[in-house]
């Protein structure tokens, strides 16, 4: 750069590129040497330590009722976050309404839901069985009492459900972890509602559209941008908390299954190990689907497709996508 | 409500507004305190004032995004908000109000686009659910709406990536979009950087050449005296003075009027 400044240079004369010597990091290198060194120690003690005994998982790890046990429990997620999410939505809806029984009774179900701890509602839906035996689905509450009162026999039943038979393993648990679910997912929905612009529901509102459509044309879509990082979360949570409906019993569950084959050879930590390895596994998918519909719900937020949901704290470095 | 008995069937039929003792509360403060006001199809009322005057609060009024608290207040002979029976008044429900409402196109100060959406589907919403258009007729019809506000190149463009004057012209090109009876605007320019304001006016200026009912609450004094039929200058809650613009403009009758002139002017 040896000319001299000017202000008006014609277009073509624009000054070279800067090149400096960048500022050093040393600390940085420090920092990469010594976690270089931990991260070896950790690998030569998974491949020398025998208790790991990495045939047997090999073995152990991918028997049919093991597969058995995964397709159960990635059931029971879908089953139990499709269900927590619907459940969460209409709380939240109900909570938002201003109708001061409906908010009511959403704050007390979400209080009772998220006091209760899951373990516990695990076994206790799979005793639901000591109350009734039967669960009458019936068009008109309290029939045979009114039937009883007039002497007639009004039977009001639509149909009649075993709770031995319905509400046992895969359906208690499924509705424990799912009731349990709601509960959390109506506070996420409810932030998500609340971070939506007022100016939006007056928008819709002048445009005369109803409260129903403004409600899931224009409020949810953009509530879903808050929404869906934490039913990340969630969704990877429950897929863990599965492992709690051993105690309703549901067996056929993954880690139940896993840790059978454990206690049965006596060879228990090697299978704990092929317990996290399954868990990682299944996990990972979860963040490429998070990944995904991140990256719908971001649409408009004037940032380019490729970089948008690479911007949240993934662990997908810059948006590349793959796990 | 107030003892003013009104006949079921307005006097003000012909008359596209008819505001009659609008009062309006918020909590202890009331911001409207008796608005008497009429507008004719197709003339074009800017509405002056200092902030806090209630020219907004008025404004949201008229399409019953905002409850009166007594008064009353017609569009286009429909009294807003409420049916009369006698002289008992009943609220009307969600989807009646939401039928009253789509006589009216409102266009606000922050835009209030929907972000999630581009600038084609937010022209086309209303009209594909609220009118059920078909797909194909919304579309052409949103189409023709936005060449007509410039942006024909934009369709498919998110919000938030056009300047505040192009997301301004969506938001006209939007409440057009209803087929409006009366457009409302809330201080349309406030919130542009001051090169985009013309664009806007520009839009503006050429529905009222069209014929279109406008009430325009504003601090483009040139607006008001070049396109308005009538300027009114609010403060306090009250109109202060209402009239031509150049007359009113030019030779202000109330003290509280040329105070206010003398600054923006």
């Amino acid at each position: 750069m040896s000319e001299t400044p000017d202000a008006v240079t014609p277009e073509g004369t624009r000054p070279e590129a800067i090149r400096a010597v960048p500022v050093r990091h040393p600390g940085r290198w420090a920092a990469v040497a010594v976690l270089a060194v931990l991260a070896a120690m950790f690998v030569h003690m998974l491949v020398t330590n025998k208790a790991f005994q990495w045939s047997f998982i090999i073995d152990n790890a991918f028997r049919p009722n093991i597969v058995e046990g995964v397709r159960t429990t990635v059931l029971l997620t879908v089953f139990s976050m499709i269900i927590g999410v619907v459940l969460g939505i209409v709380l939240a809806i109900m909570r938002l309404s201003g109708n001061p029984i409906l908010g009511a009774v959403a704050w007390l179900y979400t209080w009772f839901f998220r006091a209760v701890p899951r373990l516990v509602l695990a076994i206790l839906f799979g005793n639901m069985g000591i109350l009734y035996a039967k669960y009458h689905v019936g068009g008109v509450p309290f029939s045979h009492q009114v039937g009883g009162v007039l002497g007639v026999d009004m039977d009001g039943t639509l149909f009649t459900i075993n709770a031995n038979t319905f509400l046992t393993g895969f359906m208690a648990g499924l509705l424990a972890l799912a009731l349990s679910e709601g509960a959390y997912m109506a506070e996420i929905v409810r932030a998500g509602m609340l971070s939506v612009d007022p100016g939006q529901n007056e928008a819709a509102g002048a445009l005369g559209m109803s409260r129903m459509q403004t409600m899931r044309r224009i409020v949810l879509p953009q509530a879903m941008r808050v929404i869906v990082p934490p039913t990340g979360n969630e969704t990877i949570a429950m897929l863990k908390d599965t492992s709690l409906v051993a105690f309703v019993p549901v067996t056929n569950e993954l880690f139940f299954q896993l840790k059978s084959v454990g206690d049965k050879s006596f060879n228990a930590f090697p299978m704990l190990v092929a317990s996290c390895i399954w868990y990682l596994i299944l996990t990972s998918f979860l963040l490429v689907g998070q990944y995904f519909l991140e990256r719908h719900f971001s649409r408009g937020t004037g940032v380019p497709k490729e970089k948008r949901a690479g911007l949240r704290a993934l662990g997908f470095g810059s948006g590349g996508g793959g796990a | 409500m107030s003892d003013h008995a009104v006949d079921a069937a307005p006097d003000g039929a012909a008359l596209m507004v008819k505001a009659e003792s609008v009062h309006k509360s918020f909590g202890r403060v009331e911001v409207l305190k008796g608005i008497d006001l009429e507008v004719r199809p197709g003339e074009v009322m800017c509405v002056i004032g200092p902030s806090g005057s209630g020219k907004s609060t008025f404004l949201r009024c008229i399409n019953h995004l905002e409850k009166i608290d007594a008064g009353r207040l017609w569009v286009n002979g429909h009294l807003m908000g409420y049916r009369q029976k006698g002289d008992k008044l009943y609220e009307l429900r969600d989807k009646e109000v939401s039928a009253q409402r789509r006589e009216i196109g409102m266009v606000f100060q922050r835009f209030n686009l929907f972000p999630h959406k581009t600038a084609m589907e937010n022209v086309c919403e209303a009209p594909l659910r609220v009118r059920r258009l078909g797909r194909a007729k919304a579309r052409e019809q949103a189409a023709a709406l936005l060449e007509r506000v410039g942006l024909a190149d934009k369709m498919d463009t998110y919000p938030a990536q056009l300047s505040g004057g192009q997301q301004q012209r969506v938001a006209i090109a939007r409440a057009l979009a209803m087929e409006p009876r009366l457009m409302l605007f809330d201080e349309p320019t406030s919130a542009l950087d001051p090169e985009l304001v013309g664009e806007v006016l520009e839009v503006m200026k050429q529905l009222a050449v069209d014929g279109m009912t406008m009430i325009v609450v504003t601090h483009e004094i040139g607006f008001a005296r070049e396109v308005g039929d009538s300027l009114v200058f609010m403060d306090g809650g009250v109109v202060v003075e209402k009239g031509a613009p150049r007359e009113v403009l030019a030779n202000p009758r109330h003290a509280r009027t040329q105070d206010f002139l003398s600054k923006v002017l």
